[in-house]
């Protein structure tokens, strides 16, 4: 036990430091969580202007809604590359099957 | 007396992650089939939509959006040593989450005194697009209570992992990890919202 003091310590020190050089604070997560409740009230409300309008606001504040919590919840933002891929290529998979669906349907 | 402990923060959430990416193409492959069974009962989705009630489903949405919150506070606390603090936002969040199966526990009594429910004679004199939509709604609804039900159970542990300084200031992952699971949970809640509750 000389040589190799606190190995452990060493090692966590730096890998919780690398991702978390700087740990935000309380209020960003508050901001993000009030800019999620108006999203939300966005959402319904365009709710109510018929149908063509009801969709838009599904395809948009909805991935907009998402995309705050994968960000600032889950904490991608403070994560490097690799995290980012990892979601992304999933997302992209599924609008590659999405995209494959649609265009079946389109030819029937 | 030098107990060397392995660890590895970094791997241990790439790990959470992929795991995540199952759930997210588990929860997507339904999403399409919602989507297209949507394009080809357009009407029907739209009363189906009708019958819900969408106040509670907006209700819902506020409480798991808040739940999600205190999470993240949790961990906030945990980094700046403030047990007290993450205890608190802790069990805020799993009495949110109860508060949210409850709400949700309500709303499904009230479709199956509705004669709605899974194979109900009632639901099989409806047209087929609406069979499809409840069908999804069940499926999609109950596939997400069950994961409500997995993330509490997780959080529930990791409040007393807090309480006994198991999760502290120097080793929190595993906060982190079980915080990562809420909020897909929240994320696919943020979903079902508009392409059920408010499809009408």
């Amino acid at each position: 036990m000389s040589e190799h003091v606190e190995p452990s310590a060493e090692y966590s020190t730096d890998h919780q430091g690398d991702h978390h050089a700087e740990h935000p604070g309380y209020g960003t997560f508050i901001k993000v969580w009030v800019l999620l409740l108006i999203l939300t009230g966005c959402l319904v409300g365009v709710s109510h202007l018929g149908q063509t309008a009801a969709v838009w606001g599904l395809l948009t504040l909805t991935p907009l809604k998402a995309g705050l919590v994968f960000y600032f919840f889950m904490h991608l933002r403070y994560e490097g590359p690799l995290f980012k891929v990892v979601v992304l290529v999933t997302l992209g998979t599924l609008l590659i099957f999405f995209a494959l669906l649609f265009s079946d349907v389109a030819f029937h | 007396m030098n107990e060397h402990v392995h660890r590895d923060d970094f791997g241990s959430r790439l790990g959470m992650w992929l795991f995540l990416v199952t759930e997210m193409v588990l929860f997507g492959g339904l999403f399409i089939a919602y989507s297209y069974m949507r394009y080809r009962y357009p009407v029907e989705f739209h009363h189906g939509g009708g019958e819900l009630n969408a106040t509670l489903g907006i209700i819902n949405t506020l409480v798991l959006l808040t739940s999600s919150l205190t999470v993240v506070l949790a961990i906030v606390a945990v980094q700046r040593a403030e047990k007290q603090r993450a205890m608190l936002f802790l069990g805020t969040t799993l009495v949110l989450g109860l508060t949210f199966l409850v709400i949700k526990s309500f709303e499904w009594a009230a479709k199956f005194h509705h004669g709605l429910y899974p194979n109900s004679p009632h639901l099989a004199t409806l047209p087929p697009g609406e069979q499809v939509f409840f069908g999804l709604y069940f499926t999609m609804t109950g596939l997400h209570g069950l994961h409500v039900i997995a993330g509490l159970s997780v959080l529930g542990v990791m409040l007393w992992w807090v309480a006994t300084d198991r999760i502290r200031q120097d080793r929190y992952v595993h906060l982190e990890n079980g915080g990562l699971y809420w909020h897909l949970v929240d994320v696919i809640w943020i979903f079902l919202l508009p392409l059920f509750y408010l499809a009408a």
